[in-house]
């Protein structure tokens, strides 16, 4: 299958390694990969803070730059919801039915990529091998507006010398939301006080999830607190093989 | 007392900063929030069809709020039929007027109250205290939040915030009852005792409405005390004070929500006491019965096509008990009687997005959608904070906020000036990194390095190495 992949600005920017091991990994399970470098941002932290306007002309380059993606793949539970759930309702509330239409369509197109491996092309081993012991965070988009279910934790499960130990109250929010972290920072810190806790009394190496915004936060808190837990992108997890990782 | 109303008196992040530090409102917010949300967990999942009667009850509330003028008349006429009086009320202080004007035409100074959050949202308690006349709540929560003069914390248990010491030193004070232990049974019998001689000796009671029927003009209570009974039966004048949404076209759609609101609420398979009265029965209970029709701005909130679907709202308080803000920072830090999540949709709406401290709380939210999921009546709750954010942003004045985001759209529209900006914030982080991470960040960002680190921008972007890594392939 031909895949582009859709980065996100913040993959692009802060964490390139993430992007780079999705791709690795789509290769090795034979597939060919394309990263069309007009993309930038699908418009999400302008939406959802408040930009409308802002964010319509980004919404409108998105489906410009993969209008003839076969499927668009990312890194990231909340960039694809954001295109799968809110762009339509952003069309709609501008009242504008061609993007509208266009929109909709994309939307088929448009993966998180756990839940393209699992669901669409059907693979929950691919052959990684990464010995260390792990905990996963389902982050609140993936779950609750892709619905990836279990997905991620099948695709863990089948790597070698992975030990995945749960995570208690895994389904609270860590309290990233975006723009909610810097504009509400106490509240939001009372909420990440209380993930790390529970990432941390599972004594993890690894804290996972399959977006990195939310692992941003997650590990700033861990780091701060010095507490030898990491946090790594499921796809980088997914993409290590014997003799790395 | 619980009097509150809807206007914040300073903005979420404000609030939510002074409750935060309350240690003891957190633990027993935190114990009785986990506790509720198990057993609303495994009161749904009792119900085979549970999502097929979220989404009957949804459709219900639409087909209502689609033709709302209709079923407001067609209410007011069956009322009236019954032998009822129906009285409309614009804004709180018709409703407050309205209310009052009719206890006063008693001749009475005292009334007994089953709880209600329409008569909170209007200010109900003070606006009758201003004219003479003391309300007492006969709800025990109620009770305990207007003992304490403090206001209600969350829509269906007021005294969330509250533990069982804090109560028994309080009806120890107020009630001057003899209290040897903090047993909630020993708590709610000081209660009983005080609340049976108001019960036998007040004439008027007022009461707000869970649900109202168009076709019989029958007014419904769902309780779990009885103390909401008592006040329906005993007295001789009945108030009900209800917002207009509340109302259904007929008796058969209330099954589904006679479903929906208990396991939503208490996580009960059925509420303890539902009343239901059409008008006036001579002989038998209240002989006088007003309702009055409450608008206060959710006529507005109809007007809008999105924001519209927030008066499904039956007020089950299932998107508080699952709300991770909610439990982190407290109902007040909302400001108004309306906390969580619904109260961060439906307090700007009714204040027509005009109340500056109210526009904040779009913004409580991490749009974690626990809320949606919860929701009995499917309101889509994180997708009209993101619609309300979009309504109330463009008015604000220019600040550093909206030229950030203004600039990074500018960026993020034309590749190369993205790329340019990472490779400028790479180099221009050079002082604020230490030891491979970002710990203080300056002006509005610095709140997010208060208690977590940032990665630093690395040297080279995801585009850059891919351009390295892929030459001569494409
Ligand atoms: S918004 Fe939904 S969950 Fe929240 S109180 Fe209303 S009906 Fe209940």
């Amino acid at each position: 299958m031909q895949i582009d992949l859709f980065i996100t600005c913040l993959n692009d920017a802060l964490f390139p390694q993430t992007g780079l091991a999705m791709a690795r990994l789509l290769r090795r399970l034979g597939h060919t990969v394309r990263f069309n470098e007009a993309q930038t941002c699908c418009g999400q932290m302008h939406f959802n803070t408040g930009y409308q306007a802002e964010a319509l002309p980004l919404i409108r380059k998105f489906v410009q730059d993969f209008r003839d993606a076969e499927v668009i793949v990312a890194p990231s539970g909340s960039c694809v919801a954001f295109v799968r759930d809110l762009y339509p309702k952003a069309a709609e509330w501008a009242g504008d039915e061609v993007l509208l239409a266009q929109v909709q369509e994309l939307g088929t197109r448009t993966f998180e990529l756990s839940e393209f491996l699992v669901k669409v092309l059907g693979v929950e081993d691919v052959g990684a091998s990464y010995p260390h012991r792990v905990t996963y965070h389902p982050t609140c988009h993936a779950a609750r507006l892709l619905r990836v279910g279990d997905a991620p934790l099948k695709l863990l499960q089948n790597v070698r010398g992975l030990s995945l130990v749960e995570l208690p109250a895994s389904d609270q929010c860590c309290g990233f939301g975006g723009t909610f972290s810097v504009k509400n920072p106490e509240t939001s810190t009372a909420m990440l006080a209380d993930k790390v806790a529970n990432v941390m009394s599972t004594r993890a190496e690894v804290c996972t999830a399959g977006d990195n915004s939310c692992l941003m936060h997650i590990g700033g808190g861990l780091s701060r607190l010095q507490s030898g837990t990491g946090v790594v992108h499921l796809a980088e997890i997914l993409a290590s093989v014997e003799g790395e990782g | 007392m619980s009097a509150g109303g809807l206007h914040p008196s300073q903005p979420f992040p404000d609030a939510a900063r002074e409750t935060l530090a309350d240690a003891q409102m957190r633990r027993n917010l935190r114990h009785a929030a986990g506790t509720i949300r198990e057993k609303r967990l495994r009161a749904v999942a009792e119900v085979a069809n549970w999502e097929d009667i979220r989404t009957q009850g949804a459709s219900i509330k639409d087909t209502v709020l689609g033709n709302l003028a209709e079923h407001l008349l067609e209410l007011e006429a069956s009322v009236k039929r019954r032998g009822g009086q129906v009285h409309w009320a614009r804004d709180a202080g018709e409703a407050q007027r309205l209310v009052a004007d009719l206890v006063a035409a008693q001749g009475v100074s005292e009334v007994i109250k089953v709880k209600s959050i329409s008569t909170d949202e209007i200010e109900l308690n003070a606006a009758l205290e201003a004219r003479g006349i003391h309300a007492t709540e006969t709800d025990l929560a109620e009770l305990i939040v207007q003992l304490a003069e403090d206001r209600p914390s969350h829509i269906l248990v007021p005294a969330i915030h509250k533990n069982r010491a804090e109560i028994r030193e309080l009806f120890r004070h107020k009630l001057g009852a003899d209290l040897l232990t903090d047993d909630p049974a020993v708590l709610a019998e000081a209660a009983r005792v005080y609340l049976r001689e108001k019960f036998l000796t007040t004439k008027v009671a007022i009461s707000g409405a869970n649900f109202a029927i168009a076709d019989t003009g029958t007014v419904c209570i769902v309780e779990s005390e009885g103390n909401g009974r008592m006040c329906l039966t005993l007295p001789d004048v009945l108030i009900s004070v209800m917002g207009i949404e509340k109302v259904l076209p007929s008796w058969a759609d209330i099954a589904p929500f006679m479903q929906l609101l208990p396991r939503s609420s208490t996580a009960e398979r059925m509420n303890p006491y539902t009343s239901f009265w059409s008008g006036i029965t001579p002989g038998d209970g209240p002989q006088h019965f007003h309702l009055i029709l409450l608008d206060n701005g959710r006529t507005d909130v109809l007007a809008d096509k999105v924001g519209r679907e927030t008066l499904r709202c039956i007020r089950c308080s299932a998107c508080l008990n699952v709300c991770p803000v909610y439990e982190r920072a407290g109902g007040h830090a909302y400001g108004s009687v309306y906390p969580g999540p619904i109260g961060a949709i439906l307090t700007p709406q009714l204040l027509q997005l005009e109340d500056e401290n109210a526009n904040s709380l779009p913004w409580a939210s991490s749009l974690c959608g626990a809320c949606y999921d919860a929701c009995p009546v499917k309101i889509n709750i994180p997708e009209i904070l993101i619609y309300l954010r979009g309504q109330i942003t463009p008015h604000k004045t220019p600040n550093a906020e909206s030229i950030a985001m203004k600039t990074a759209a500018w960026i993020f529209n034309e590749p190369h000036r993205f790329e340019g900006a990472i490779k400028l914030a790479h180099t221009g982080q050079g002082p604020l990194v230490q030891h491979g991470a970002i710990r203080a960040l300056p002006g509005m960002l610095g709140g997010w390095t208060s208690s977590r680190n940032l990665p630093p921008f690395p040297k080279q972007s995801f585009r850059e190495l891919w351009r390295r890594e892929n030459e001569g392939e494409q």
